[in-house]
């Protein structure tokens, strides 16, 4: 197997704070590999890294097998290209967002209008080349920053959590994005995600990150297949539990995750599974109400994580849920510790791994 | 009152007909200020590059320095250069004292710390991710930081267009180092002549309207570039 970049014991430590830890990776050509950890585990310090707009405080980066020194490092920084989390425009039209990479390249102007062109068909965004990129929505600008990045032609994408502040309707489109790449023109690429759903599914590899450190690396089946340590020590905090699932024949499937919970999921399986609840598709309530909610739990409030606008709640209900709402809410409803209170999620909301 | 309203009308007649001294003295005025403006801009505009992107360790010290700047009297700054280019003074052999080359360096001084402050503002308000994105996409530092300067182009006009309009109003520098040369100095001399009030407004309009040209212009050309 031939690798397309490989780190050797890297260490990124910024103002005195380790970021990223005795690193070490390899990363197969056209493969598609998702760093999958919680936040400021380091995964975007890691991509900024192998995207060598990021210098090692330790350790040494091989691109192609070659050292990445001071000297080449202009010339290799070609072959990469980064598409970050908030996507990130210039203040101009999608074509020269689009043009930016290929114009630095010195690429003749009817061979940009060409290669745009593609690109905007690839991102499903035909017609849009005079529009201000900035006047888009969320979704339309990361597909933009997306062919920006497709348009190059790199060997490697880095992708920093490129569905992360999306609707399921531009999510599943860039997810079709990045797998028909993959496919059609073998780039490999790295995504950054904690997105435990979209990592069983697209990557064909799975780099456990926690406190600047890779744990595992395996197959989306070897890291899902048994609830690895780690990932369970990380999922933990979003709500994923494992349990045995059984089929009901209307569709449903339950999943006993022990203390008495059953929960209802919408998708097929059987047998030991890992189950995963979006802290946001929570709803929390003092009393109970009828609702077509099929998992409706009552348990009380056991930590409150003040995070500004939003509020973390881990309620315990038998297990640990973690509940997301907003400072409002959290105080309209006067909540406090061991406060009673009522979760309730659909079946849809439950991922299935 | 009737005195105002005949100026007035006269002042509008020399605009209409045209007049070689006050086109002598409106050219010269522009190519002064133009040329202060784009000497302070062209070592401003790179400082202001340097203290919003780059860390370093007197960059605070800097920074207030230039914001401090901004608002030094013209007078004062008019009375250092008089010594500084009298004959007797340090600078006295360049012998260039009331000349227009005189007012460009004054000028050029006093509008310097505002393209700096401006320049800087609008340079550390850009997303500080548009460097790296820029070099994710294949730019040299050079490259990545022109960029920034691209995304501060809003910023970076205005600070140019408000050091312009500054160094054509000023009257202290010119009128200390340079002599009833330009607009400002000549419209400050005529208005203490019984005679020379036609003159003044004459001036001033053209003075008002330049600046309200340049804006105008400088604001479709922004337009445009984007």
């Amino acid at each position: 197997m031939s690798w397309i970049a490989e780190l050797r014991n890297v260490t990124k430590i910024f103002n005195g704070i380790t970021a990223l830890n005795n690193v070490n990776l390899k990363i197969s050509n056209g493969e598609i590999l998702a760093l999958l950890g919680p936040n400021g585990s380091g995964k975007t310090t890691l991509l900024k890294i192998l995207a060598f707009i990021e210098k090692p405080s330790e350790g040494e980066i091989y691109f192609h097998n070659t050292k990445v020194t001071d000297e080449n490092i202009a010339q290799i920084r070609m072959e990469s290209t980064m598409v970050f989390q908030k996507p990130t425009l210039f203040t101009t039209s999608v074509y020269k967002n689009i043009a930016y990479g290929l114009k630095i390249r010195k690429t003749p102007k009817n061979e940009i209008d060409k290669e745009v062109d593609r690109a905007l068909k690839l991102v499903r965004l035909e017609g849009f080349e005079k529009r201000n990129a900035r006047e888009l929505s969320g979704g339309e600008q990361q597909r933009v920053a997306l062919a920006r990045a497709l348009v190059l032609n790199t060997k490697i994408i880095l992708l920093d959590e490129p569905t992360g502040n999306l609707d399921p309707k531009n999510a599943t489109i860039i997810e079709e994005i990045i797998s028909m790449v993959n496919k059609e023109f073998k780039t490999t690429i790295v995504m950054a995600t904690h997105n435990m759903f979209q990592a069983k599914n697209l990557p064909h590899h799975i780099a456990l990150i926690t406190n600047g450190r890779i744990d595992e690396v395996g197959t989306p089946i070897e890291i899902f297949g048994s609830l690895s340590k780690t990932l369970a020590s990380f999922a933990a905090i979003e709500n994923t539990f494992a349990g045995i699932a059984r089929p009901t024949g209307s569709g449903i499937t339950i999943v006993d995750i022990g203390n008495d919970i059953k929960i209802e999921a919408t998708a097929q399986s059987f047998g030991k599974v890992s189950i995963f609840v979006s802290p946001t598709d929570i709803i929390l309530s003092k009393s109970s109400f009828a609702s077509s909610a099929r998992n409706i739990f009552k348990g009380e409030i056991v930590e409150i994580l003040d995070l500004g606008s939003v509020v973390k709640l881990k309620v315990d209900v038998g297990k640990p849920f973690t509940v997301q709402i907003t400072k409002r809410s959290f105080n309209e409803m006067e909540l406090n510790l061991n406060t009673e209170v009522f979760l309730a999620f659909k079946a849809s909301s439950v991922q299935v791994i | 009152m009737m005195e105002i309203i005949n100026s007035f009308a006269e002042a509008f007649q020399t605009i209409f007909w045209g007049n070689s001294r006050v086109l002598e003295i409106a050219l010269l005025s522009l190519f002064v200020s133009g040329a202060a403006t784009i000497i302070a801009a062209s070592w401003g505009i790179p400082i202001a590059m340097l203290l919003g992107l780059k860390n370093f360790r007197l960059k605070f010290l800097i920074k207030n320095f230039f914001n401090t700047m901004v608002a030094i009297p013209t007078v004062a700054l008019g009375l250092i250069l008089f010594l500084a280019l009298s004959r007797s003074g340090p600078l006295g052999f360049l012998n260039i004292l009331y000349s227009p080359t005189a007012i460009i360096i004054g000028e050029a001084i006093l509008v310097t710390p505002l393209i700096v402050s401006f320049a800087t503002n609008a340079v550390e308000a850009i997303d500080p991710q548009i460097m790296d994105l820029a070099k994710t996409l294949g730019a040299s530092e050079s490259q990545a930081s022109f960029a920034v300067l691209r995304e501060a182009l809003n910023g970076v006009i205005l600070a140019v267009i408000v050091s312009f309009n500054r160094a054509i109003s000023e009257l202290g520098i010119a009128l200390m180092v340079g002599g009833n040369i330009v607009l400002t100095t000549v419209i400050a001399n005529e208005i203490n002549r019984p005679e020379g009030m036609p003159l003044s407004i004459t001036l001033t309009i053209i003075l008002l309207a330049i600046v309200f040209t340049t804006n105008i212009a400088v604001n479709i050309l922004k337009r445009r570039i984007k």
